[in-house]
């Protein structure tokens, strides 16, 4: 039988360089989906094989990796993949923001601010924003080619015709450099205004759809919008249970059977921190109700 | 060119370059498939304002004409060239892509005999006529949906309807909403492929006449495919009479019609009622 | 007092260790061996091979052992191994029609050169549940016979000598064989690309699509020219050596379906084609995918594509059982963060439809 062996961070070298290639395609036209030939990883399709596949491809035995799956390094998924390269790499992990150079994200990105030494991989299940538009990647391909977006317009537009507003509350579409629409991965839209003008450099890793795209440092990210119906970004206006933080994007805890609900930070990292710094919240929170004094909270 | 007088009087104060050079020009057009030519060796010139129509049987070549001058067929011989909105003619071959589809939803419309196949079915009204002005990059929620309503009451729908899908219209609305997507963006030329075809007689007249006061009011040319001679009497001020792939005759309307040269034509004629 | 859930790895690992347990069963019945699974469960180890794309009976046996007789989650295993695999090369075409047959049967034409030969099938055997097979079943000992000397040359051949069925469509000289596990899919794919694809396919997905051409769905009338199941040998031309050194034999499946001639006024009229191929003995993967292939076909033959067995981009983007099942059951990880902001964007919707329809003396008293 054939002994499996494994190279560091398990794929091999020239698969490596091919994944490597890809990305730095990707950096060069910011936004535009490259494809690449996207490996059988020893995990599910659809459990961040693409994001796996990235961040093999740009790790080196000094980097720090941190992995977070919903904001927080304690998800079942995002133990299983540091595991994985704690393993298959030996590199060091650590929970801190600060701390990494790498960074796996599934669904958030950090609180805390990224710097220039720092790259942002996001697992992407569904790559293309047009794709519940226009289910054929052949359409879809030239769409992007002739940067023919009216479609894109018209589900906005269908949306504030029904609703009153773009109901759209994650994989909030954005425009990248003035000329790719792209999907930011299921991230909720409360985090598009991070990825503007962003010091770290973000990766895209979509492993089922073969595809990687990329945000080069420090460039230009607009959500899409109507000028009379702006991007807004999404909080629950309440502060957190437990860091007391006004400005984090927060989990809805259920607490009992009769409506209980208490609202904490969803990046565990952040509040951690926050909360070994000397801030704490209420650590519980009144049933459903949001603090009294007016202001929009989205 | 034939020179005859426009319909519409304000035409003539337009700047004289833009209406003494033609608009889209056939130069030999021809289109064949193996060792069959569905259409040969057509030439004419259309001006801006000229509504032109294309008469003949089922099989004539008239839709494979109209898909060579529409760019969405590649022809075999022969040119058509298009005066751009920067007043340079060009050779559509030798547009790229891009400008053939940009030219496609601003400066060109065209109405489908199915409106199935012109409008997106399970989308608004509204969004149906306002995505070619998104796609140029409005980006204003209000006024798109203004520019809507105010179309859809040019085309006699009644803008209650304007959050309904097309689906729920029926087939003359669904014509006449095709028609005010594609004329939403102000084109300078429309292609028409029996627009009337499928329609009750009744809902057709109302159609016709919307089309004649439409096309007159925007000084629009059109270049439009039937069968039906009156369609063509009603719309048109030049006619071609296609057979077996070939232009046989060609006219004035009220020519062609009232006093046919060829034997096929007089056929033709014939064979529908007086207007 | 609220505390963030914790311990997730620990958690892990105990559900790893309950896996283990539960993958044992009851520790008093006999550990199963490889072999018992290759030996008894054959066929299993054949779809495991076939659609984990690696010819290796005994990796696929462990497979189906450490899958807990899932064969999809079998597949998984071996197709993750074999992405690992360093390559060599390619090897030559194996030729078929030199197959040592032991099943081969034509719907086609009653005798044929080599003859009909039923083999080992379940066909005509009654589906009468046996009980004496439960345990200590010594079956009766088969005829036999000597191997046959005469050569068994392929239906399609036959056909294809008078002309009456299109070549074999071949590559062009100096075209590599695609690979869609080393280079990225683009559509629309060529033959090579679709035939491995398929191949690749769940069994199960090739059966409904093949089915429903039959039904009317994409119809091109097919007659199993041929299903023919044995030993072929496999070679590998090695540079240095210069010639083509054998490496051994395998078991393959290969169905060839004789279907509507097409024609036009330059061109005779002429059956066409269909093609399917598994590894070990695959009868109804391979006949459907022959069917799928066929369906697959309508660009390239002037048909109409119309039905979805003829959609490339649907059939090619779905086939895969690996990539179908780990984004159908990524549903399980969590989505709290999106759920998150869907509720916060469908409380305020159902706010302001409140708002709306509220009686008018309401509105007025808000006001």
């Amino acid at each position: 039988m054939n002994a499996p062996a494994y190279n560091f961070a398990y794929l091999d070298e020239q698969t490596k360089r091919m994944i490597r290639r890809a990305i730095l395609k990707a950096i060069a036209i910011p936004g535009y989906q490259v494809p690449f030939a996207s490996r059988e990883m020893p995990m599910p399709y659809g459990w961040g094989t693409g994001g796996v596949q990235v961040t093999a491809a740009i790790l080196g035995p000094q980097d720090v990796l941190k992995v977070i799956d919903q904001g927080s390094d304690d998800t079942t998924n995002a133990i299983s993949i540091r595991k994985f390269f704690a393993r298959t790499a030996g590199v060091a992990t650590t929970t801190a923001t600060d701390e990494a150079t790498v960074i796996q994200t599934r669904h958030r990105i950090p609180e805390t601010a990224l710097h220039e030494n720092q790259v942002l991989v996001y697992q992407v299940p569904i790559p293309e924003p047009l794709r519940f538009l226009e289910p054929r990647e052949t359409e879809t391909r030239r769409m992007h080619a002739l940067a023919e977006y009216g479609l894109m317009h018209v589900k906005l537009y269908e949306d504030i015709a029904r609703f009153g507003h773009i109901a759209t509350a994650y994989a909030y579409p954005v425009k990248v450099n003035a000329r790719y629409v792209m999907d930011p991965s299921p991230t909720p839209k409360f985090d598009n205004p991070k990825m503007d003008n962003c010091p770290a450099l973000q990766l895209f890793g979509a492993g089922r759809e073969k595809r990687i795209y990329a945000i080069p440092p420090y460039t230009q990210v607009v959500s899409l919008d109507f000028e009379d119906h702006p991007f807004e970004p999404y909080r629950f206006n309440a502060p957190c249970a437990l860091c007391a933080a006004e400005n984090s994007y927060l989990d809805e805890i259920v607490t009992d059977d009769k409506g209980g609900r208490m609202f904490v930070c969803s990046d565990t990292d952040y509040c951690e921190s926050r909360q070994a710094a000397g801030h704490h919240g209420s650590q519980s929170a009144a049933p459903y109700k949001e603090k009294a004094q007016g202001g929009s909270h989205d | 060119m034939i020179e005859q007088d426009l319909p519409d009087q304000d035409v003539a104060d337009r700047d004289v370059l833009e209406t003494d050079q033609p608009l889209l020009i056939a130069a030999g057009l021809g289109k064949s498939y193996g060792r069959i030519a569905a259409c040969r060796d057509v030439s004419f010139s259309l001006y801006p304002g000229e509504v032109l129509a294309i008469v003949g049987e089922s099989g004539s070549g008239k839709s494979t004409l109209l898909q060579l001058l529409s760019g969405q067929l590649a022809a075999s011989a022969g040119h058509v060239s298009y005066r751009m909105r920067d007043g340079v003619t060009r050779d559509l071959a030798t547009l790229g892509e891009a400008e053939r589809r940009f030219l496609f939803r601003t400066d060109w419309g065209f109405v489908h005999q199915d409106p199935a196949q012109g409008l997106r079915m399970a989308v608004s009204a509204g969004a149906n006529v306002g995505e070619r002005l998104m796609a140029v990059g409005w980006n204003h929620y209000g006024r798109i949906r203004d520019t809507a309503s105010d179309w859809l009451t040019r085309v006699e729908i009644d803008v209650a309807r304007i959050d309904d899908a097309p689906r729920t219209y029926s087939g003359g609305m669904r014509q006449r909403l095709q028609i005010a997507r594609n004329l939403v963006t102000e084109p300078r030329l429309v292609f028409m492929d029996e627009p009337t075809g499928g329609l009750d007689v009744s809902v057709q007249a109302r159609l016709l006449d919307l089309l004649r006061s439409l096309v007159a009011e925007l000084n629009l040319a059109v270049v439009i495919v039937t069968h039906d001679l009156a369609v063509a009497r009603l719309l048109s001020h030049r006619v071609m009479v296609m057979k077996g792939g070939r232009v046989i005759e060609t006219g004035l309307t009220d020519q062609v019609l009232d006093d046919p040269r060829e034997p096929y034509t007089q056929l033709l004629v014939s064979s529908i009622l007086p207007p | 007092m609220y505390v963030a859930v914790k311990g997730g790895e620990r958690a892990i690992e105990n559900a790893h260790r309950l896996l283990a347990n539960a993958r044992r069963g009851d520790q008093s019945v006999a550990d199963i061996t490889l072999d018992q699974i290759s030996e008894q469960l054959g066929l299993a180890v054949d779809r495991v091979m076939s659609e984990g794309s690696l010819y290796d009976r005994e990796l696929a046996a462990l497979a189906i052992k450490q899958a807990r007789g899932d064969l999809i989650e079998a597949i998984f295993l071996v197709r993750a191994f074999r992405a690992t695999l360093p390559r060599f090369g390619a090897s030559e075409p194996v030729d078929t029609g030199a197959m040592r047959v032991q099943r081969r049967v034509s719907s086609t034409f009653k005798d044929i050169p080599g003859g009909q030969i039923l083999g080992p099938t379940f066909d005509y055997t009654h589906r009468l549940l046996d009980p004496s097979l439960a345990e200590g079943f010594v079956p009766e000992a088969p005829a036999t016979a000597e191997a046959s000397t005469a050569p068994t040359p392929r239906v399609t051949d036959i056909l294809g000598r008078d002309g009456l069925i299109e070549p074999s469509p071949q590559a062009e000289d100096g075209a590599g064989v695609g690979d869609l596990t080393r280079e990225p899919l683009n559509f629309p794919a060529n033959r090579d690309l679709r035939l491995q694809n398929l191949a690749r396919g769940d069994e199960g997905f090739l059966l409904a699509m093949g089915y429903s051409t039959q039904r009317g769905y994409g119809r091109n009338h097919p007659f199993a020219g041929e299903i023919r199941f044995g030993e072929v040998e496999v070679e590998f031309a090695a540079e240095d050596v210069g010639f083509a050194v054998p490496l051994g034999s395998i078991e393959l499946t290969e169905c060839q379906m004789v279907n509507q001639f097409k024609g036009s006024a330059t061109e005779a009229p002429c059956f066409t084609r269909g093609y399917g191929l598994a590894f070990g003995q695959s009868e109804r993967k391979t006949m459907s995918m022959a069917l799928v292939d066929r369906a697959l076909r309508a660009r390239e033959l002037g048909e109409e594509a119309i039905a979805p067995a003829q959609d490339e981009e649907f059939v090619m983007s779905h086939s895969d059982n690996v990539q179908a099942t780990g984004f159908v059951e990524h549903l399980k990880l969590p989505h709290y963060v999106d759920f998150q902001s869907e509720l916060g964007l469908l409380r305020k919707l159902r706010k302001e439809f409140a708002e709306a329809n509220a009686p008018d003396a309401m509105k007025e008293a808000a006001e």
